[in-house]
């Protein structure tokens, strides 16, 4: 199946596949999570489930290889500036995509019935996926490994071991995540998001623009969404149009499990998504690992409905 | 007339686009390196700067606004249409459906011709279906495909393992799929609208996952062989085994492929029609009012003492048995079934046909089904640009009409009562 994958641990001691299967559950874990902030910012600011975000992860993907290769063409040889650049580069066009989303499927939908917008985003993601596909081929697409260097614990037989890119992505993710706080708590927009998020109406009748806050929501979302796909086209170096399916529902289970609607809901939920599959995954059986993750859900939304940090939804009557 | 300002309107549009399509249709990644196709991402580029400036200059002239308005009268037709108008219409509809039994028998029809067309009944029975889930009780339902997986493969499976027939297969595929039904939704209905669909979409992949890794049982990938409906013992093949007569033995014509075909089409015909009568009749009955009723206020229905689980429950029953007997059917009728037949797409195409119909309404889902089924039959040679329209079909529909071709209207019920009088 296509989506992230769980890399090969070594054979020994069960104690080091443990922490290997929890280092990579981490990481996993980080993609979730930073995939999940655009499902629940969005969900928080407008109800909706925005089902074709996971295609906007996929995209990124595309993009950052493809300005990858564009800086090699002009010759840019050295590397950290060249993914600085393409970093840069394909959070900037990926939130174009998110905002073009909203613009022409949820925008003209505002304001109407709870099913519209739902229908309206399968099509997006049906028309995402099929234009990429068109465009680039089915094929499945592959990026050199960029990065080799290991740091390993342990004997040279029996060893946890964390590529350099895996410590990149833990840094890139924390910085995100931090960063996004930020904007969130202290800044103008921030507290417009907030406002608008709490009440629309209110927040328009005090002189904010709601359009163009919602419109933010969507540009942040798919950054994130951006960060996480050039994080996981570094680290696993394959990818296809389908990736964003399977990415993008594991994302929206980890917004759940969290409670939608809250940021750091939406991290927790998403590392402890990539933990536990990760971890059943090493020790029990990879071919059920998503059926586990679905299994967990269900598990957490019986006994706490609104997800582990969510508010208990008050019905007014 | 405002040039300037579409104008500017159409700059930024091209503006976007080309941040859009200059990257992903204009280089192609071919292994490391690019493969530059920067004139047809220019030609979209121009297309978008163009189209926008017209549809700009369109909406600020005369005809635009008679454009606006030639597509306004629909609404009045959909809203004219109340439930109490579909059911005295039923006799209609269904005898409009019964002459499609000519339909074999007309000269010019071929077996790809009963094929498509008993597909898209099947999509009319499994749209019948979840609208008893989404459109009458308003349960949002990712994973429907997960009971039309369930009702294919049990039919598979039974005739496999127990050696039963096709017509003791169906029902007890279609209760399969009712149980299944009814344990998934038994914890789950207590959640809110959107958990629900987030976990109705687990369960769609977690019973695909099943289909694909218990290759022991269910042949994984590979698929399983379903096998081919019988008439009362005759069997539909050119010869007989052992113990067995076939069709054109027993009457004493020529073999044809097409028989075989015909008869499915037939029994797929007639149940279709038995649940567009039963879906209509349910509809009036109090379950069906109930359901309505708890669709727009839960609180409220509480309150007046309607056993909220046990009403959604039966909703999310029947509407998995609809399911099962449709999967069945659709077993039945390919004789081979494998795992990528019961994908997400599925559920997502089974959701469109009730929600483009319109939620609630007999006709505009028969409508949606047809549509979305025959369509992209008729434009076959454009087959890679298939779901990319399919995809923009659904985003446009949604914008041009949100609640669906046919929204189906309840008239209050005071006057309902009055009327019937």
């Amino acid at each position: 199946m296509a989506g992230p994958t769980v890399p090969k641990v070594s054979r020994g001691n069960p104690m080091y596949i443990l922490a290997q299967q929890l280092v990579n559950g981490l990481i996993l874990g980080s993609i979730y999570g930073l995939i999940a902030i655009g499902y629940t910012m969005v969900y928080g600011i407008i109800g909706m489930i925005n089902f074709a975000h996971g295609e906007i992860y996929m995209i990124s993907a595309y993009l950052f290889t493809i300005f990858l290769a564009l800086v090699a063409v002009f010759g840019l040889t050295s590397l950290p500036v060249a993914l600085l650049i393409t970093l840069v580069a394909t959070i900037i066009l990926t939130g174009v995509y998110g905002f073009s989303v909203e613009r022409i499927a949820y925008r003209p939908l505002r304001g109407s019935t709870r099913l519209a917008p739902l229908i309206s985003a399968i099509g997006m993601s049906l028309v995402l996926q099929n234009y990429v596909q068109l465009a680039q081929g089915a094929r499945d697409q592959a990026l050199p490994p960029l990065y080799q260097g290991v740091l390993r614990f342990g004997s040279a037989a029996e060893f946890v071991q964390i590529t350099h890119i895996q410590l990149i992505i833990i840094v890139v993710t924390v910085v995100s995540m931090a960063a996004l706080t930020y904007l969130i708590n202290y800044t103008e927009l921030g507290r417009a998001c907030r406002a608008t998020q709490q009440d629309r109406t209110m927040a328009n009748l005090l002189g904010i623009n709601t359009d163009r806050t919602i419109s933010l929501v969507f540009v942040i979302g798919a950054s994130m969404a951006a960060v996480a796909g050039v994080l996981i086209t570094f680290n696993f170096g394959s990818f296809n149009y389908f990736i964003g399916f399977v990415a993008g529902i594991k994302a929206f289970t980890a917004a759940v499990l969290g409670g939608i609607g809250s940021l750091p809901g939406a991290m927790l939920g998403g590392i402890i998504l990539g933990l536990s599959e990760s971890l059943f995954a090493g020790l029990v059986n990879t071919d059920y690992k998503d059926v586990f993750a679905f299994a967990l859900l269900v598990a957490v939304l019986i006994f706490r409905p609104t997800g582990l940090l969510g508010k208990p939804e008050v019905e007014k009557i | 007339m405002n040039l300037a300002l579409a104008l500017k309107d159409s700059a930024v549009a091209a503006l976007v686009s080309v941040a859009l399509f200059i990257p992903i249709v204009g280089m192609v990644l071919d292994g490391r390196s690019l493969d530059f196709q920067i004139v047809r991402a220019l030609v979209i580029v121009g297309g978008v700067f163009v189209g926008r400036l017209l549809i700009s200059l369109l909406v600020q002239s005369r005809a635009g606004r008679l454009v606006n308005w030639a597509l306004r009268p629909f609404t009045g037709l959909g809203a004219r249409l109340t439930a109490t108008i579909e059911s005295r219409l039923l006799f209609f509809l269904l005898g409009a459906a019964g002459m499609l039994i000519l339909l074999p028998f007309l000269p010019f029809t071929t077996n790809y011709l009963i094929q498509i067309v008993s597909l898209t009944l099947i999509y009319v029975l499994l749209g019948m279906g979840l609208n008893i889930v989404v459109g009458l009780a308003g349960l949002l339902d990712l994973g429907y495909v997960a009971f039309y997986a369930m009702g294919a493969y049990s039919y598979a499976l039974l005739a496999k393992h127990l050696n039963l027939d096709f017509w003791t297969a169906i029902p007890i595929a279609g209760m399969l799929a009712a149980l299944s039904g009814c344990v998934l939704g038994f914890p789950v209905l207590r959640m809110h609208g959107d958990y629900l669909a987030i976990v109705t979409l687990g369960f769609g992949e977690i019973i695909r996952i099943l289909l694909v890794n218990l290759i022991d049982f269910t042949g994984g990938p590979n698929g399983i062989s379903a096998p081919r409906p019988t008439l009362f013992g005759l069997v539909f093949s050119r010869r007989p085994e052992a113990d067995e007569t076939t069709f054109h033995d027993f009457f004493h014509i020529d073999y044809s492929a097409s028989h075989r075909y015909i008869f499915v089409y037939l029994v797929i015909l007639v149940l279709t029609c038995l649940a567009i009568w039963i879906f209509t009749r349910l509809r009036e009955m109090p379950i069906g009012r109930a359901w309505e009723a708890l669709r727009e206020d839960e609180v409220a229905c509480k309150a007046l003492g309607i056993n909220h689980l046990t009403t959604k429950l039966s909703a999310f029953t029947l509407g998995a048995t609809f399911g099962g007997v449709g999967g069945a059917l659709f077993g039945a009728m390919e004789g081979f079934l494998n795992p990528s037949s019961f994908t997400f797409i599925e559920s997502a195409i089974i959701l469109s046909i009730v929600v483009l119909g319109g939620m609630g309404s007999v006709t505009g889902v028969i409508l949606a089904a047809v549509g979305i089924t025959l369509l992209p039959e008729l434009f076959r040679e454009f087959e890679q640009f298939r779901m990319l329209v399919f995809g923009l079909a659904m985003v446009f529909v949604m914008i041009w009409r949100p609640t669906g071709l046919l929204r189906l209207r309840r008239k209050s019920f005071a006057r309902i009562a009055h009327a019937d009088r």
